[in-house]
């Protein structure tokens, strides 16, 4: 079988690759673009540890054909901090401790941020459905949820701030 | 295992005669049973044909009569956008809502978890309830069929070589509905029983008429027609309730798995459509309020 090329924008960059029909949006990140900070935990969109968003909307990355993206927006853990600027839900992981492990992180702060983005004042209700799709075996949530609330909060005073 | 070719036609045309012409090709729409099936070899698809690229095919659009068109590559998430739908049938919305995550219903379609026939599909029984119809596209044409009529057994649809769902169609809502399952936690489950119910009542809250499917508890999505007429006639007092608690336990052919068993699985679908029913209700009581207003 023949190689496909798609043309793609990751992270608002033009990016080209080669694969087979079958590989995933996920592999193609990691093995052709070395974006390797979207993990795969499942393969079967489960554990959501593979959240990236495509066309501005949040997607597990296992269970996209790479070649879907040709044409389309996608953006992966690795443009939510701006240079060496954490973002904000990046900042209140680490000063929460919302992470052991880590292998989770990625999916959640993309996840989060997609949340973030459309509604700047979500329950905590609302925080814990959304993330449903992302699995955390080492924290218990607790503190990840509350990381995500203090991002909120933090992303409506700069908003505030700004206006 | 060789890689299946991609597709990404731009007509249905040309998607029918992709179909029509390789026996193992499938079509995708969301991916989200079709790419876990080929990921652990229980679908080993010759070729796929993504149907996100035909015009016409995402989206929703309002028919002359109040009813809705919503295309087969349409995501779940996108039907809780268009607040006309989501206003109109609840039930079929939020019975959408309830399959996976929110990455997994920002990619899966109605359609495509009519198409992959599970018993347990959440947004069949709302479909069948709400009395849905399918415009299924093939080799000889287009033809429109109620959506219960696609399942054929588990994971096997009534649909012929070549054939692709293309749309799914409501009637113009006249009363209410509502979509319920039961699972053991609160999100990303399977149904263990899903109940889907339809209400029309007349001025004087009469039951004219009502549309009662399940889920998860036989081969296919069932609708339940001799529940529907327990309730036909009534104001839905307690005693017809249980009338048609009583049809659908009568419908219930279930098997025994690790979320419930038979005798779980059937007890609970009596609960469930009772449930179902007084919600379904509430909204028929509440759309008549608003069209009398």
């Amino acid at each position: 079988m023949n190689k496909l090329l798609v043309s793609t924008t990751v992270n608002g960059d033009p990016q080209q690759f080669l694969c087979d029909p079958d590989t995933s949006l996920l592999d193609a990140l990691r093995e052709e673009m070395d974006l390797t900070g979207s993990k795969e935990g499942c393969g079967s969109g489960d554990c959501g540890a593979c959240t990236v968003v495509l066309d501005g909307k949040m997607v597990c990355a296992c269970l996209v054909l790479a070649p879907e993206a040709e044409g389309r927006q996608v953006s992966t853990i690795e443009g939510v901090a701006e240079g060496g600027q954490l973002h904000p839900i990046q900042r209140q992981f680490l000063e929460h401790g919302a992470l052991q492990c880590g292998f989770c992180t990625p999916g959640f702060i993309v996840a989060s941020k997609a949340l973030l983005d459309h509604n700047p004042e979500p329950s905590e209700t609302e925080v814990r459905y959304w993330l449903a799709g992302n699995l955390c075996r080492c924290t218990g949530y607790d503190k990840i949820v509350r990381a995500v609330m203090d991002a909120a909060a933090e992303l409506r005073q700069d908003r505030r701030t700004a206006a | 295992m060789s890689s299946p070719a991609y597709h990404a036609p731009e007509t249905i045309e040309q998607a029918v005669a992709l179909l029509a012409g390789d026996a193992g090709a499938r079509p995708l729409a969301g991916g989200t049973d079709l790419i876990v099936q080929m990921r652990s070899g229980r679908n080993a698809p010759s070729a796929i044909v993504d149907l996100k690229r035909i015009a016409g095919l995402s989206g929703i659009r309002a028919l002359p009569g109040g009813g809705f068109a919503i295309g087969a590559a349409t995501a779940c998430t996108s039907l809780k956008d268009d607040a006309a739908l989501a206003a109109a049938w609840p039930g079929v919305v939020e019975a959408a809502n309830l399959i996976g995550s929110v990455q997994v219903r920002n990619r899966a379609t109605m359609a495509g978890n009519l198409c992959n026939a599970s018993p347990a599909a959440d947004s069949v029984p709302a479909l069948v309830a709400a009395g849905a119809t399918c415009l299924v596209a093939g080799p000889n044409g287009e033809r429109e069929v109620p959506v219960e009529a696609i399942p054929a057994s588990p994971g096997r649809t009534s649909l012929a070589p070549g054939e692709v769902v293309i749309e799914i169609r409501l009637p113009a809502q006249l009363g209410g509905d509502a979509y319920l399952r039961s699972i053991p936690r609160t999100e990303m489950d399977i149904a263990v029983v899903g109940a889907g119910v339809s209400l029309v009542l007349d001025a004087g809250g009469v039951c004219t008429s009502a549309r009662v499917a399940i889920g998860a508890v036989a081969p296919t999505v069932v609708l339940v027609e001799a529940a529907g007429t327990a309730l036909v006639g009534t104001r839905f007092d307690d005693a017809a309730l249980e009338a048609a608690a009583d049809a659908v336990r009568a419908a219930c052919k279930p098997i025994d798995d690790k979320r419930g068993t038979a005798e779980y699985r059937t007890a609970m679908a009596g609960v469930l459509v009772k449930r179902t029913v007084r919600i379904a209700l509430e909204r028929a009581h509440n759309n008549q309020g608003r069209s009398q207003a």
